[in-house]
């Protein structure tokens, strides 16, 4: 058989990433992949005639500028357009309105409390200082606090220094921030139930916590630390769908040589002697590296693809213990034209960005507690999508393509999987809710498809279907994710690495986790650094 | 809650008639308010505010009313100066700071009666307001789209003042407030403003807007009145000294990077700090660094030659110590301007720094390294701005 310098496991963005790194370099990595298609959360596919999915991610602001230009993916088909607006419809007919434009944001903010007004730039000001504490670490290996390695020092001190520069208050109020709850954050800012009720989104999208949750406040800011083009905190659409990162990205590596196998389960990562000596797929075949790359989260990493007797114990009890719940659903919808919200004017600009429905704090955690007795929010909390207003390619002209996130959706129904019923019942409560604030919006619907998270986890791997591959409280974070003594992406076993979202700096279309991971790879190898670092933000 | 509001960018109350007279369609926004750059022609309207009257449209500025029984105390608490020394009908420039005595901004206090107070303000800070209120018997009310304003500037506002039958009006001093019966309301007139010449502040309800335009208007035909954008405005306030929020400091709430707030000291504006008072928000840290130093000092240039020393390093000797945040040539005083942040220990009036100039023409550019020398403030400052009774021109 074959030998390869390295073998990747997961065509994911991750592994993507970290396989244009290695090939850079020189050598000649296999990427495998389980479906026959790439992507794996980053997708777009036609599953309906004429219509694109982006059916798992779908909108893009993470994806680390420094390797959109480092891989030339610009060259390689990508074009990221970013979008503004977004609107939380209130149960009275009312709505908050996130324009895009500042001044009248605010005065969106003074209609429904003058004085939120007012706190609306404290909040973005104190965000905004979290944000840039944790950016110029996203491109970096953490460091381990155990370890007196020289660079290991140098990074602990780079952290120090950077919460050094937050001033006196800085640290307090950094712990403050990562382990406290979206809600009991908001509160200390505005009065008005919809504006907490919008901004505190971003606190659970993809999180099994709800929003009075300890953590849940970081979550916000992973959702606000991204950029397009320099402007923090701002989204935008893959032209052609999540799916045009993945293709972008393998064009870049194929561009450097290497080689992609679709149809190719690893069921089995070979050890030999301590060693990683390859993989071997479900069916059957054997595929031989030194290094070997797992882009799987955790879980799936050390307790599905490895034997256990190859790993030191405490790494498989970590890996059971891993943090990586499901807590959401998809409902991907063709639509026959452009449905009307009540009450807002159908060429609001409001309407190019996320629209939801859940107006107050107490009612998010309502949505959570069903998740708690493990069934699906009967009033969840969406977060609605209509790409195809900006993006031609995703659908026939005047038709448009939806993608609902549903949040809370859990990974059992009562202990039990989800059955035929249940994924029914879970799409009608979705498109009810659509519809209560949109009345044509059911007879426009020509094709749904609802992915529950045991789809989402049988289709892409991600455990439970979580997509962050592994929830991002601050007990899995920065140097403890995925575990501690494990967070600087080598594995257990020599020669054997991880690059999944589950490793720093977390989940999320960001590729960062696969690039630092290819660092750290050439660094072993004693090979010339391919991955470049991180822009300065001042 | 309010209705909804489909509109992107508001009007003031006396849009129409910027809006016919704004040739050049130069507009700005002005904290969500439509606000006219330029009219006709920049140096004209500032030689409109030097020479005759200029119009400036100044409602989208933030106000807010203070009433009750603790207004005048809560004020006292809020700003750094004594309150308790502006008498009624009188207005008072003042900074507030943060806890650590910084300053969020800076702006003008009106007492307009017994236990009543406006406030306007470059930032919204509702939020702070309302901190600052625990304890206080006040109530405390946006009143930004409820009063039209304009700044009617220029030496012979006056006399078109007196023209529109606003008998008297000469006799009110610097910072005074009177009131005149119009269209059967009333206009109220302050005798301040942002230019450092002789003219007035008039606020009015909204209703009245447009009619008191037209009257002002028809009555200062004769003496040269126009209106006058915010460009403008920007080299009218740079010759006379006056501080900018937002170009000249970052409101302390607004700024993300460690240290770029500044306290009322490193901002030159030590005078409006009274530690007389027991009680004021950021009293401890300004008492601490009046006794320890401050970290910057804020200093007036006189910059050789006649490029403005725009965003210029500033060195004293071959150190860097500073920059500029405003620059301009001064047509009036016929100098050339320049505020800069220094470290503390430059800066004393006389003292010569030099001015790292980048200046283009043509697409080439020159570097000059030009002397400037520390002043005093204001390079405009002429009589008839503090006379009464007020010369008519």
């Amino acid at each position: 058989m074959k030998k390869y310098d390295a073998i990747v496991i997961g065509a994911g963005h991750n592994g993507l990433t970290n396989a244009a790194y290695l090939a850079k370099a020189g050598l000649n990595v296999l990427v495998l992949e389980k479906n026959a298609y790439i992507g794996g959360a980053t997708v777009s596919r036609e599953l309906y005639p004429n219509w694109k999915y982006s059916n798992c991610s779908y909108v893009c602001s993470l994806l680390r500028p420094e390797i959109i230009r480092d891989l030339e993916l610009p060259r390689h088909g990508l074009q990221v357009v970013p979008y503004g607006g977004g609107v939380t419809f209130k149960q009275n007919g009312d709505y908050f309105g996130n324009h895009a434009d500042h001044e009248r944001l605010l005065r969106e903010v003074a209609r429904h409390s003058k004085r939120d007004a007012s706190a609306y730039e404290r909040y973005e000001a104190d965000v905004m200082k979290q944000t840039r504490l944790i950016r110029p670490f996203l491109m970096r290996t953490p460091p381990d606090p155990t370890s007196l390695k020289p660079r290991d020092l140098k990074e602990l001190a780079l952290l120090a220094k950077s919460f050094g520069s937050m001033g006196e208050e800085g640290l307090a109020d950094t712990m403050r921030f990562w382990t406290m709850s979206i809600g009991e954050f908001l509160d200390e800012y505005f009065e008005s139930d919809v504006i907490k009720a919008h901004l505190a989104g971003s606190g659970i999208i993809g999180t099994a916590l709800g929003v009075y949750s300890p953590g849940t406040a970081y979550v916000l800011l992973h959702h606000y630390m991204g950029d397009v083009d320099g402007s923090v905190g701002a989204w935008g659409f893959a032209r052609g769908g999540m799916g045009s990162v993945a293709a972008a990205l393998s064009k870049s590596f194929l561009s450097f040589g290497g080689t992609i196998q679709c149809d190719a389960e690893a069921a089995q990562i070979i050890v030999k002697n301590g060693k990683a000596k390859g993989v071997a797929l479900a069916n059957g075949d054997e595929l031989y590296a030194d290094i070997v790359v797992s882009n799987l989260d955790p879980k799936r990493t050390f307790l599905k693809i490895m034997d256990e007797g190859d790993l030191p114990a405490d790494v498989v009890t970590k890996a059971k213990n891993f943090k990586i719940r499901g807590s959401s659903g998809k409902l991907n919808i063709a639509l026959d034209g452009l449905p009307t919200f009540t009450g807002l004017p159908k060429d609001s600009p409001l309407c190019l960005g996320e629209k939801h429905f859940s107006d107050s704090l107490p009612k998010m955690e309502r949505a959570y507690d069903d998740w708690k007795a493990e069934t699906w929010s009967k009033d969840p909390y969406v977060d609605m999508l209509i790409p195809t207003q900006i993006d031609p390619t995703m659908a026939p002209p005047g038709k448009h393509m939806m993608s609902v996130f549903v949040q809370y959706a859990p990974p059992k129904i009562n202990g039990g999987d989800w059955t035929a019923e249940d994924k029914a019942g879970f799409e009608k409560t979705v498109l009810d809710q659509i519809s209560n604030y949109s009345p044509d919006f059911k007879d426009l619907i020509l094709h749904c498809e609802t992915r529950t998270p045991q789809d989402i986890e049988n289709e892409v791997g991600l455990t439970e279907g979580n997509i962050f591959m592994g929830e991002l409280t601050f007990d899995q974070l920065l140097f403890n994710r995925p575990f501690p003594g494990y967070a600087q992406y080598r594995g257990p076993v020599k020669g054997m690495y991880m690059c999944s979202s589950g490793t720093h700096p977390g989940g999320g279309v960001m590729a960062a986790p696969g690039a630092n991971a290819a660092r750290e790879i050439l660094m072993d190898l004693s090979l010339t650094n391919t991955v470049p670092g991180g822009y300065d933000d001042d | 809650m309010m209705p909804h509001d489909e509109t992107m960018i508001l009007e003031t109350p006396f849009h129409s008639r910027c809006l016919a007279l704004c040739e050049i369609n130069l507009w700005e926004d002005w904290k969500g308010y439509r606000s006219a750059a330029a009219y006709t022609s920049v140096e004209q309207e500032y030689f409109a505010v030097r020479s005759n009257t200029g119009v400036f449209d100044i409602s989208p500025m933030i106000k807010y009313r203070f009433t009750g029984p603790d207004a005048g105390a809560y004020l006292n608490r809020l700003v750094t100066r004594d309150i308790s020394k502006i008498a009624i009908d009188r207005v008072a420039y003042t900074v507030w700071c943060d806890d650590k005595g910084h300053v969020m901004d800076d702006g003008t206090i009106f007492h307009l009666g017994e236990n009543d107070y406006r406030l306007c303000a470059y930032a919204r800070c509702l939020d702070w307001l309302m901190w600052s209120a625990e304890g206080f018997d006040v109530t405390i009310v946006d009143e930004t789209a409820e009063v039209a304003a304009l700044a009617v500037q220029g030496p012979t506002s006056c006399a078109v003042f007196k023209d529109m039958g606003f008998v008297g009006i000469e006799n009110l001093k610097p910072f005074g407030i009177t009131r005149y019966p119009f269209e059967g309301s009333e206009v109220m007139i302050s005798r301040t403003g942002f230019t450092g010449d002789l003219g007035y502040e008039i606020w009015i309800e909204p209703a009245l807007a447009e009619a008191f335009w037209d009257a002002l208007f028809a009555a200062g035909k004769l003496r040269g009145i126009r209106p006058i954008g915010s460009a403008a405005l920007d080299m009218l306030r740079t010759e006379t000294g006056f501080l900018q929020a937002g170009v000249d400091f970052i409101p302390a709430e607004e700024a993300i990077r460690t240290g770029r707030s500044r306290s009322p000291f490193e901002l030159g504006l030590g005078w409006l700090v009274s530690f007389d008072k027991p009680v004021f928000n950021g009293r401890k840290a300004l008492l601490k660094e009046k006794q320890e130093g401050s970290r910057y000092a804020f200093v007036y240039l006189d910059v050789d030659g006649n490029k403005p020393a725009e965003h210029a390093f500033i060195y004293a000797g071959n150190k860097e110590v500073g920059t500029v945040t405003t620059a301009a040539w001064c047509p009036t005083a016929k100098t050339n301007v320049a505020f800069a942040q220094v470290d503390a220990t430059y800066g004393k009036v006389g003292q010569e720094l030099v001015a790292e100039i980048y200046y283009e023409r043509e697409l080439k550019w020159t570097r000059v390294m030009a002397k400037c020398t520390v002043i005093e403030g204001a390079v405009f400052n002429p009589p008839r701005k503090r006379q009464t009774p007020a010369p008519d021109f």
